[in-house]
């Protein structure tokens, strides 16, 4: 965009001066056309409320709160002023858990999501950039991966390895990277093509110059838009797993409160104050991570804002 | 996506007058029918490897889990792992399991001692049963609904179908399928909680009903939690068409909006939206799992949780295979299908 006034003699700021502000203008272009975006915006205010909530939660939520033996409640209380949701089987307050839920659920989700991007990233960008025998290795790898089936691969890597919170994160981590990598492997055939990697490249550039200074900072917006999405499977994924009891049994997740609830019988004796609000939280999440993924896209994709 | 036959592309949709493309000897259709095949072979074998590694390192000794609770002795185990083939090495074993492979026997259940091949030829119809009607009924409904949203893109509907749309696309199925079962299987009675029949029920008619009875529910969770995919990929490939030059021409000629829609978008739009609903219909038969799960729909959704906690290895290493390879296959239909579909890869 300004780029053409950069080299014009007597340029008041350093080149790096004027990168940055390059950079700050572009930003806050992109925050305004996010910002445009009401359901974008609805998201990220739901998903900043929850982070806050998981975060606050150790404040007023003692360990005491969440103990099997010595929780303050009595059996199935319906909701009522000691524990707004109601109790479980174990006299545990529904809201408690459920707002410590949100501790793994968004834990999972990122590291899960950052290990298949990064995963991702680094597959399609080499693909891209080396091409011919070696990218097309690493695609048929890729190919191969994709066709796993992702629920039944993370079941099996889930029940192989020991039941912890990091057995899950890999298990979502290695299952869902392929996508990334085919999305980022297009976009860096693309930006390849273009006119200033030819440049760089006259200029002496080498294999990691090309690929970290020009190719990847303009995959990343692509890269950003997709981890948010996959944020929200990956948080689905991780209800699934636990529901399918494959979760760590110590801790305490949306979908191992959903399991528990169908063990201890809320559902056929109609406990519903036990069951509905984790499946709640855990839609309201992965529709906020959806909903700031598809503004994210649009805002950085030109082809998608024009056709909003 | 699918790429289109790049090697087929040089050669004329009519290749006799030009006496063959690059390479004479094969059409170029076969020759891109032969590509698409061995490399869906290359995968299903791949796949066929991963699935026994995989399995292999289950924590748990099936022979252990099968005697939990009965006083066995040593020589009882020891013919039980001579049974299973478990006393062989590791390279033996592969090579039994391979060769089983190729001849589709799949090994004999630990758990139910019948062939694993008779299992999953009994649980087949009942998942295909319930992937196969959800999935119809989704992607019609997707595609209804993403036709009218992508055709007034930006309208109240248009917000609405979405918004709707995506919410029930966040919802976890196993969560809503339990839901609907409190509120109106437990609940009001209405559909029965679990299985696909009840016993005693007799008569071709009867037992139709009974099992379209049991299927209300699974199908309506399936449909629910799905069908946002289908209508989000119709919406946006009309949107992509909705700036076409051949759109303005027809609505030049003077042509009704409701005839543009039906005759000149919805067609082209139709190609990348079918392309991609085979490209899931692979997913589907292991995204069933779930819903069986819930449902206890009598499905090989539910004989591979059951296999998993033994582990019963000859169920979940064929299973793998299965679920795999019905990605592969559709994978490969959808690079077949769509040369015939659109007229413009073919020549």
């Amino acid at each position: 965009m300004s780029a053409a006034e950069a080299p014009a003699a007597g340029a008041p700021a350093s080149r790096r001066g004027l990168a940055w502000a390059r950079r700050r203008r572009a930003l806050a272009g992109y925050a305004r056309a996010y910002a445009a975006n009401r359901g974008g915006m609805a998201g990220l205010a739901a998903l900043l409320l929850i982070a806050a909530a998981a975060l606050a939660a150790p404040l007023f939520i003692g360990p005491g709160d969440l103990s099997i033996t010595d929780a303050p409640g009595g059996r199935f209380d319906p909701p009522g002023a000691g524990a707004p949701l109601g109790t479980d089987a174990y006299g545990r307050s529904v809201l408690d858990l459920v707002v410590w839920g949100a501790r793994i659920s968004l834990t999972v989700g990122f590291l899960a999501a950052f290990v298949s991007v990064a995963l991702g990233t680094l597959v399609g960008v080499t693909a891209g950039h080396f091409g011919g025998w070696a990218g097309n290795v690493l695609m048929r790898v890729t190919d191969w991966f994709a066709v796993l089936p992702a629920l039944v691969m993370a079941v099996a890597l889930a029940a192989v390895m020991t039941r912890s919170t990091l057995t899950i994160i890999i298990a979502i981590g290695v299952t869902a990277w392929p996508a990334t990598a085919r999305v980022v492997r297009a976009q860096t055939l693309a930006v390849e093509a273009r006119p200033f990697i030819e440049r760089a490249r006259a200029l002496g550039g080498g294999h990691a110059h090309v690929m970290l200074r020009h190719v990847l900072p303009n995959v990343m917006p692509v890269v950003l838009a997709q981890t948010t999405l996959l944020v929200a499977e990956a948080i689905m994924m991780e209800a699934t797993l636990a529901f399918l009891g494959l979760g760590d049994p110590a801790t305490v997740s949306w979908g191992g409160i959903i399991q528990d609830a169908r063990t201890a019988g809320a559902i056929s004796s109609g406990i519903w104050w036990y069951m509905v609000p984790p499946g709640v939280a855990i839609a309201v999440v992965s529709l906020a991570f959806t909903m700031c993924g598809r503004t994210l896209e649009s805002v950085l994709n030109p082809r998608l804002r024009e056709r909003q | 996506m699918t790429a289109p036959p790049a090697a087929g592309a040089t050669a004329d949709a009519a290749p006799a007058p030009r006496a063959g493309g690059r390479r004479p000897g094969l059409p170029p259709t076969v020759r891109y029918l032969g590509g698409r095949v061995l490399t869906a072979l290359v995968s299903l074998l791949a796949v066929m490897v991963t699935s026994f590694f995989l399995f292999r390192v289950l924590p748990g000794d099936p022979v252990t889990a099968l005697t939990q609770g009965r006083a066995v002795t040593v020589e009882q185990l020891e013919a039980m792992r001579r049974d299973f083939g478990l006393d062989q090495p590791l390279p033996q074993q592969f090579l039994d399991y391979c060769l089983g492979m190729l001849t589709l026997d799949f090994g004999t259940s630990y758990q139910y001692r019948v062939p694993v091949s008779d299992l999953i030829l009994e649980r087949l119809g009942p998942t295909l049963l319930l992937a196969g009607t959800g999935t119809l009924i989704a992607a019609v409904l997707g595609l209804v609904l993403g036709t009218r949203a992508g055709w007034r893109r930006g309208s109240v509907m248009d917000r609405v179908d979405t918004g709707v749309a995506l919410t029930l696309w966040s919802v976890p199925s196993f969560w809503l399928g339990l839901l609907l079962i409190v509120l109106l299987a437990s609940g009001a009675g209405l559909f029965p909680t679990s299985g696909m029949s009840t016993p005693g029920v007799t008569g071709p008619l009867n037992v139709a009903l009974d099992v379209a009875h049991h299927m209300v529910l699974p199908v309506a969770t399936m449909v629910a939690v799905v069908y946002a995919q289908y209508m989000m990929i119709m919406r946006s490939s009309l949107v992509d068409e909705a700036g076409a030059d051949y759109l303005t021409t027809a609505r030049a000629k003077g042509l009704r909006d409701a005839l543009v829609l039906r005759r000149h978008a919805v067609p082209n739009a139709l190609l990348p939206t079918v392309t991609l609903i085979f490209l899931n219909l692979g997913r589907v038969v292991s995204g069933v799992i779930l819903i069986e799960t819930v449902f206890a729909w009598p499905g090989l959704g539910s004989l591979f949780y059951s296999g998993l906690r033994v582990p019963d290895l000859p169920i979940v290493q064929a299973l793998f295979v299965v679920f795999a390879g019905s990605v592969i296959l559709m994978n490969l239909l959808a690079d077949l299908v769509y040369p015939l579909l659109d007229p413009r890869v073919r020549t």
